[in-house]
């Protein structure tokens, strides 16, 4: 058989480390300082769910249901909550919950600035848009290696990968939205003096939301769908028991831990569409 | 009037590098070999005019002619390429982004073909927007918002979303969002040409009332050339993004300099066109209320008439008196005042002949226009009603 000459051989891999280790040295404060912010938001959401009553979650739960989905649904939303809690599961779910609105709430705050950015710019949309492919179809496990090259194990890599798993749809959605804003309307709004701030906040972006909350929609399932994943970085919650039981081939408490991520996925995806919905603009 | 909007040599290419193609058009190249050897579009070339304050300036032309380019040129929505645009003498080419923004916040506003409202905000929403960019406070700019919606004949629709309204009413929210500024200007790009005929009509008609109230200048563009003459004082036609002449619908009737114009005017309908003022003859055949019966009929019988006008002295009217009355009155010794008969038509001089048609078939006299204080200010005949017609 003839193989592949061993004489050509370009090791890519050994200046991705140099760069990787390059940033560390050299932006070691940022990574830091951007740790401890993240870091700061997660315990608190941790605590807060924590400190919430078991049954007050349930409430929270059946009435956001009843709200934004129908009343049955609210209803099923927390007898589902009540089976995941009866596996032995509640702590670890607040723990999942925590880690996805943490990067939900990050994704937000940098993914739609990120957007309007692009909308704004077709050089900008020209740059990101190859760089959200790459990232889409990046596999998620390999966001874990620069995750824990910054910022070690535990929570923090884990929101940061998470995050960047799940930053592209929030992003493509803003743009979109922004860009199918009908131009007759943005018009309309400059021909009365309206500042660039107020086109972007009285017309581009109220128009926009519909697309935006479909974005934080799917962002929210991504999220949801890389729990497993960052638990091999040692996040705690629903995550980690579906990894113990792959490991330990325990498979029922693999599946119990299974269901309960597929329940929280249940549930957010039902509530932030009905949230969505609210927001559709009449046509 | 003072002059409230001048144009002068005003042009507007489209396309990467307009000033670069500048001299190409002002040389004279053609639309079509700009856009074939430059790729750029010529949309409007050399345009000057002015339009006076309280005026309806209208701007006709086929489609693709530059109307649209032209009036948003007037608010800077299209950058011109070269040329000057003066509004109350002031150069608004030369304001900063400061000053732009001012005045399009106070002087003029727009309304727009297809509405342009914005489908998140309700009714009320809407018309307050232009007040909300000025920064006007909040309980101030929703008392505005709603006069102005009242004003619009949608009071009671303040809450609804501009979905839920039919188009004729999306239109009057466009046109109370336009007002509620209190602009000295009105644009409107063809504000009516989106609406079915009768509720077209109906806001024609609406807008010219409007108009006779507040007296803005309103710069109206409209491929409708009924819809050009019937509001428009003076009309402006535009052909590849030339003004090819510009004068009072009568002017263009009577005088249009190009073949482009007879075209469009050929099917227009003279008798919405010609006013009441058009078409009467000033008389100085009359008689006064003081004066006898004799002197009545011999007016009359020296002029060939069958009947004769009374006005009092300060020439205001009294009534009609005919032949035959005043010849038996005479033999049976009544005063002209018993025989004044009062079954004629009168109008002002606005009116259409069209409106006038009916009048004209239903009486045997002349029609007798007057101004607000009944004072005669002249005649029209039948005839003239009729074979304005043909
Ligand atoms: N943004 C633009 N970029 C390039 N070309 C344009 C642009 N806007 C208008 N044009 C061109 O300028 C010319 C005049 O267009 P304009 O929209 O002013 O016509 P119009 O008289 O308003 O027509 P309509 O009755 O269809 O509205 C057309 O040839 C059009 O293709
Ligand atoms: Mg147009």
């Amino acid at each position: 058989m003839d193989s592949f000459p061993a004489s050509i051989r370009f090791e890519l891999g050994v200046y991705v480390d140099i760069f990787v280790k390059w940033l560390y040295t050299n932006f070691g404060d940022f990574f830091d300082a951007v740790s401890s912010v993240v870091l700061w938001l997660m315990v608190n959401i941790e605590n807060i769910l924590l400190w919430l009553p078991w049954w007050s979650v349930l409430i929270i739960v059946l009435l956001l249901g009843w709200r934004f989905v129908s009343p049955i649904a609210g209803a099923i939303f927390a007898l589902m909550l009540v089976l995941v809690g009866s596996f032995g599961y509640w702590d670890h779910m607040l723990y999942t919950l925590a880690i996805v609105m943490a990067s939900v709430v990050i994704s937000l705050v940098i993914g739609i600035p990120i957007g309007i950015l692009m909308a704004y710019s077709t050089h900008a949309q020209s740059v990101m848009r190859p760089i959200l492919d790459f990232m889409q179809t990046m596999p998620s496990l390999v966001y874990l290696i620069p995750a824990i090259l910054f910022f070690g194990l535990g929570k923090v890599p884990g929101v940061f990968a998470t995050t960047i798993y799940a930053i592209p749809p929030v992003i493509r959605l803003t743009d979109m939205g922004i860009r199918q804003v009908s131009k007759e309307m943005v018009e309309a709004a400059v021909s009365f003096g309206s500042s660039s701030w107020d086109i972007l906040t009285k017309v581009q972006l109220p128009q926009a939301l519909p697309a935006i909350m479909a974005g934080i929609n799917q962002t929210t399932m991504m999220a949801i769908s890389m729990v497993v994943i960052a638990s091999m970085i040692g996040v705690k919650g629903l995550g980690m028991e579906v990894l113990i039981g792959i490991q330990r081939i325990d498979v029922g408490r693999g599946f119990e831990a299974g269901l309960g991520i597929v329940i929280i996925a249940i549930i957010m995806d039902r509530i932030s569409q009905g949230v969505a919905n609210r927001f559709k603009i009449p046509s | 009037m003072p002059v409230k909007i001048e144009v002068k040599n005003l042009t507007k290419i489209f396309g990467k590098h307009p000033k670069s193609i500048l001299d190409k058009v002002n040389q004279g190249w053609s639309k079509e070999k700009v856009l074939a050897e430059t790729g750029h579009t010529v949309g409007i070339r050399n345009a000057s005019f002015q339009v006076h304050e309280g005026e309806v300036f209208v701007i006709m032309g086929l489609s693709g002619s530059g109307k649209s380019t032209l009036i948003r040129c007037l608010n800077l929505l299209n950058k011109p390429t070269s040329g000057e645009i003066y509004v109350d003498g002031e150069n608004i080419l030369d304001y900063d982004k400061k000053q732009l923004k001012k005045f399009r916040q106070e002087k003029l506003a727009m309304v727009f073909q297809h509405f342009g409202l914005l489908s998140h905000r309700t009714v009320i929403g809407n018309v307050e927007y232009g007040l909300e960019v000025r920064k006007v406070p909040r309980e101030e700019r929703l008392s505005i918002a709603r006069q102005a919606i009242a004003n619009a004949g949608l009071a009671g629709w303040e809450d609804k979303m501009p979905n839920e309204l039919s188009g004729g009413m999306q239109q009057r929210v466009g046109l109370a969002r336009a007002l509620a500024n209190d602009p000295d200007i009105l644009l409107m790009d063809e504000p009516f040409s989106a609406l079915d005929p009768l509720i077209r009509r109906d806001m024609q008609y609406d807008l010219m009332e409007l108009q006779s109230q507040l007296q803005k200048t309103i710069v109206f563009i409209t491929h409708d050339i009924n819809e050009a003459f019937k509001i428009g004082d003076r009309v402006a036609v535009m052909k590849d993004g030339v003004i090819e002449q510009i004068g009072t619908p009568e002017e263009l009737l009577d005088a249009p300099e190009s073949e482009y114009i007879e075209n469009f005017v050929r099917d227009i309908d003279r008798s919405k066109v010609y006013q009441a003022k058009h078409v009467m003859f000033k008389t100085t055949v009359l008689v006064t209320i003081k004066q006898g019966l004799k002197t009545a009929l011999n007016e009359m019988k020296t002029n060939g008439i069958s009947s004769v006008f009374v006005v009092d002295s300060e020439r205001r009217l009294q009534g009609i008196i005919t032949i035959d009355d005043t010849v038996a009155a005479i033999k049976e010794g009544k005063t002209l005042r018993d025989i004044l008969r009062d079954d004629f038509f009168t109008t002002d001089t606005e009116a259409s002949l069209q409106d006038l048609i009916p009048k004209a078939t239903d009486t045997k006299y002349p029609l007798a226009v007057i101004d607000e204080n009944n004072k005669l200010l002249g005649l029209i005949s039948r005839v003239s009603v009729l074979s304005a017609l043909v």
